[in-house]
C-alpha cells in the first residue's frame, strides 16, 4: 500500500505524540526514584541511590512483594489446570449448553471488578462462612486468570489439525500418551504466553484484592496505593514502580517471542 | 457373502448416522489381503467415512467390522493394525522429519538404536534420507506426502488407509506419486484402502473400486469392469463419460425397454456417401480436439449424444447431419433398483 507523503508525515506525529504520552510519564517515574530531593521537585536538582537502599530494606514493601509474587503464581498455577482441561472439553466436545458454558467461562475478565470483588466477597464470608486471607485472594484471581489461558489454549486448539489427535491414536498412542507426546507440546507455547499474561494480571490487580484480602494480607498494589500519598514514601513507591517497569519488561517481551515463533511454527 | 475368511477387511450392514442423515447406510464390503483397493465417489457420499470407521476414528450406528476375520468395530484406532495416510497429512509440527516417522515405534516402545535404524530405511525407501532433521513446515507437499507415508507403514501393518493423499498435489506430482504408490504397494504386499473422488485415479491404481453414492455402494468391480459394464446410472455418469438412455428414449430410439449406456467411443459416424441410414441420427453441435481424439456433441432430438474419434477422423461442421452407428454388445442395460442416483 502507498501512502502519500504529507498523509505519512501527520501518521508519524501522531504516532509520536501517543508513544510519548504513554512513555514519557513511565520515564519521570524512573528519574524521579533517583530524585534527590523528597519532595520530588522538578526538575530535579541532584540525584541519589538512597530511595533504592530504602526501599529494599523496607520490610513491609517487600513482603507485599513476596505476598504478590505467591497469590500471582498460585493463581496462575489454579488456572492453567482448570483453564487448559476447559478448553480441552470445550474443543473435543458437543454437548448441550456448550456455547453458554463458553461465555460463562470468558465472563469473569470482562466483569467490572468491583462486582467480582463485592461477589466474591459475599461468597467467601456469609456463604462458604471462610475467613478472608491469602487463600481467598488467590481463588479470585483464579476466577479471572483462568480466561487468559483458557482463550489461548482454546485459540491454539482450534489451529491444531484435529487430524494430529487422530493421527497419534492411529500409530499406537492411548488417549495420554497422545496428550503427552502431541497436544500437550502443541499447547506448550500458548500455556506460556496466556500464563505470564494471567500472572501479569493477578500481579497488579487491586480492586478484587481489595474485597477479598481481609486485613492481614497486603499485595503490593495495595502497598503502593496506601503510601503514594504519603509525603515521606512517595519516593519509596517510585523506586518500586521502576523497579516493576523492569521486571515486566522480560515476560512480555519472552510472551511475545514466544507467540511469534509459535505462530510460524504451527502453520 | 458371509464367508470372510481371508479377507483383510469385512464390512457388514455398516451404517454410520448423524441424527436423521445416515452418512453410510447398509455397507457391506470384502477387501483382499494384498489388494489395492479404492472407494471412489463424490464429496460427501459417504467413502471417507467408512474409512474412519475402519480406521475406528469414528463408530458404527450399526454393522459389524472385521480385520483379518476379527471383530474390531468395539476396539480404539491404536488397539487396530491399520494405518492412515492423512489428507492434509497430519504431521506432527513439532517432530522433525525422522522424529516423526518413528513416532510409531517410539509409543510401541521399540529402542532407541532400533527405531532409528527401522525410520531411516522407511525414509530411505521414500528417498528422504537428506531431509531427516527438518520440520515438516520446512518440506514441499510431495515431500510431506512422503513422510506421511513412511510414518504409516513402519509400523508395518496389515492394512494402510489413505484419504485422498493426492489431492492436494498438483497434476505433475500427483501422476508421479501415483506410480509410486502403486510400486510401494506391491514391494509392501500389504491391503492398499484408498479414497478418492478422481475416478481416472482410481482406474489407474485399483485392483478394485468400490463406488459410492449417497452412503450406499453402487457397485464394486475391476476398473475394465466398472467402465465397460457399469450397473447404474450413476457409475455410468461417474465413471468415464457416457450416453445415457432413460426410458423414454431407449424405447423411441433404441426399440429398447429399460435404462441404457453407450460409450461415446464405442459410436461411430457413418460416411454420407455410404447411404446407409445409421442407428441414430442428429446434427453436430459441437466438435473438440482433446489430443488423442476429438469428441463430438451431436444433437439427437432432445438427447445430447457424445462421439469420440480417434484424431484424424473426417472433419464434421457445426450443423451438419449426422448418421451414428454402433454394436448391439455396446449397449449396456443398467440397473434401476432406485439405487441409482438421479
Amino acid at each position: 500500500m502507498r501512502i502519500p507523503a504529507p498523509v505519512k508525515a501527520v501518521l508519524s506525529v501522531i504516532v509520536c505524540a501517543v508513544l510519548a504520552f504513554v512513555y514519557i510519564p513511565l520515564i519521570i517515574v524512573v528519574i524521579n526514584s533517583f530524585n534527590a530531593s523528597q519532595s520530588l521537585g522538578w526538575p530535579p536538582q541532584s540525584f541519589t541511590f538512597e530511595w533504592w537502599i530504602r526501599a529494599f530494606s523496607d520490610k513491609v514493601a517487600l513482603s507485599a512483594l513476596g505476598t504478590s509474587l505467591v497469590v500471582a503464581a498460585c493463581a496462575t498455577v489454579i488456572a492453567l489446570v482448570l483453564g487448559t482441561l476447559a478448553s480441552l472439553a470445550l474443543d473435543r466436545f458437543e454437548f448441550f449448553g456448550k456455547e453458554g458454558v463458553n461465555l460463562l467461562i470468558v465472563l469473569p475478565i470482562a466483569l467490572p471488578g468491583i462486582i467480582t470483588g463485592i461477589a466474591l466477597n459475599n461468597a467467601f464470608t456469609t456463604m462458604l462462612g471462610m475467613r478472608l486471607g491469602l487463600m481467598t485472594v488467590i481463588v479470585a484471581h483464579a476466577t479471572f486468570c483462568i480466561v487468559t489461558i483458557y482463550n489461548n489454549v482454546f485459540a491454539r486448539m482450534r489451529r491444531m489439525s484435529g487430524n494430529l489427535r487422530d493421527a497419534a491414536m492411529d500409530l499406537g498412542a492411548d488417549a495420554f500418551t497422545t496428550f503427552r507426546l502431541v497436544t500437550f507440546p502443541q499447547l506448550r507455547s500458548a500455556l506460556l504466553a496466556g500464563g505470564l499474561l494471567a500472572f501479569g494480571l493477578s500481579f497488579d490487580e487491586i480492586i478484587v484484592t481489595q474485597f477479598t484480602a481481609g486485613t492481614g494480607v497486603q499485595t503490593l498494589p495495595i502497598w503502593i496505593f496506601d503510601n503514594m500519598f504519603r509525603p515521606n514514601q512517595a519516593p519509596i513507591v517510585n523506586v518500586i514502580a521502576t523497579f516493576l517497569v523492569i521486571v515486566s519488561i522480560i515476560p512480555i517481551t519472552l510472551a511475545n517471542r514466544i507467540g511469534g515463533k509459535a505462530a510460524t511454527g504451527v502453520a | 457373502m458371509t464367508e470372510s475368511s481371508g479377507m483383510a477387511i469385512s464390512l457388514r450392514g455398516v451404517e454410520r448416522r448423524f441424527g436423521e442423515v445416515a452418512a453410510v447406510d447398509g455397507v457391506d464390503l470384502d477387501i483382499a489381503e494384498g489388494e489395492f483397493f479404492s472407494m471412489l465417489g463424490p464429496s460427501g457420499s459417504g467413502k471417507t467415512t467408512v474409512l474412519r470407521l475402519i480406521a475406528g476414528f469414528d463408530e458404527p450406528t450399526a454393522g459389524t467390522i472385521e480385520l483379518a476375520g476379527k471383530p474390531v468395530h468395539h476396539l480404539a484406532s491404536y488397539d487396530r493394525d491399520v494405518n492412515t495416510v492423512f489428507q492434509d497429512y497430519a504431521l506432527f509440527p513439532h517432530l522433525n522429519v525422522i522424529e516423526n516417522v518413528e513416532f510409531g515405534l517410539r509409543v510401541r516402545r521399540i529402542a532407541k538404536a532400533k527405531r532409528r535404524q527401522l525410520a531411516r530405511e522407511a525414509l530411505e525407501r521414500m528417498r528422504l534420507g537428506a531431509l531427516e532433521t527438518r520440520r515438516p513446515g520446512e518440506l514441499s507437499g510431495g515431500q510431506r506426502q512422503r513422510v506421511a507415508l513412511a510414518r504409516a507403514f513402519v509400523v508395518d501393518p496389515k492394512v494402510l488407509l489413505l484419504d485422498e493423499p493426492l489431492g492436494a498435489l498438483d497434476k505433475k506430482l500427483r501422476e508421479q506419486m501415483q506410480i509410486e504408490l502403486k510400486d510401494l504397494q506391491r514391494n509392501l504386499g500389504i491391503t492398499f484402502v484408498f479414497v478418492t473422488h478422481d475416478q481416472e485415479e482410481a482406474l489407474t491404481l485399483s485392483d478394485r473400486i468400490a463406488v459410492f453414492n449417497d452412503g450406499r455402494i453402487q457397485q464394486v468391480d475391476t476398473p475394465e469392469n466398472l467402465y465397460s459394464a457399469p450397473a447404474t446410472e450413476f457409475v455410468a455418469s461417474f465413471v468415464g463419460t457416457s450416453n445415457l438412455f432413460d426410458e423414454q428414449a431407449a424405447h423411441r430410439l433404441l426399440g429398447l425397454s429399460g435404462t441404457y449406456t453407450i460409450r461415446p467411443e464405442n459410436l461411430r459416424f457413418i460416411a454420407a456417401e455410404s447411404g446407409r441410414p445409421g442407428r441414430l441420427s442428429g446434427t453436430v453441435r459441437n466438435r473438440m480436439f482433446i489430443g488423442s481424439s476429438h469428441r463430438t456433441i451431436v444433437d439427437v432430438e432432445e438427447l445430447e449424444i457424445s462421439v469420440l474419434e480417434p484424431a484424424g477422423s473426417p472433419n464434421r461442421e457445426i450443423g451438419d447431419a449426422v448418421a451414428i452407428d454402433f454394436n448391439d454388445a455396446d449397449v449396456r442395460k443398467l440397473r434401476t433398483d432406485g439405487l441409482s442416483a438421479a
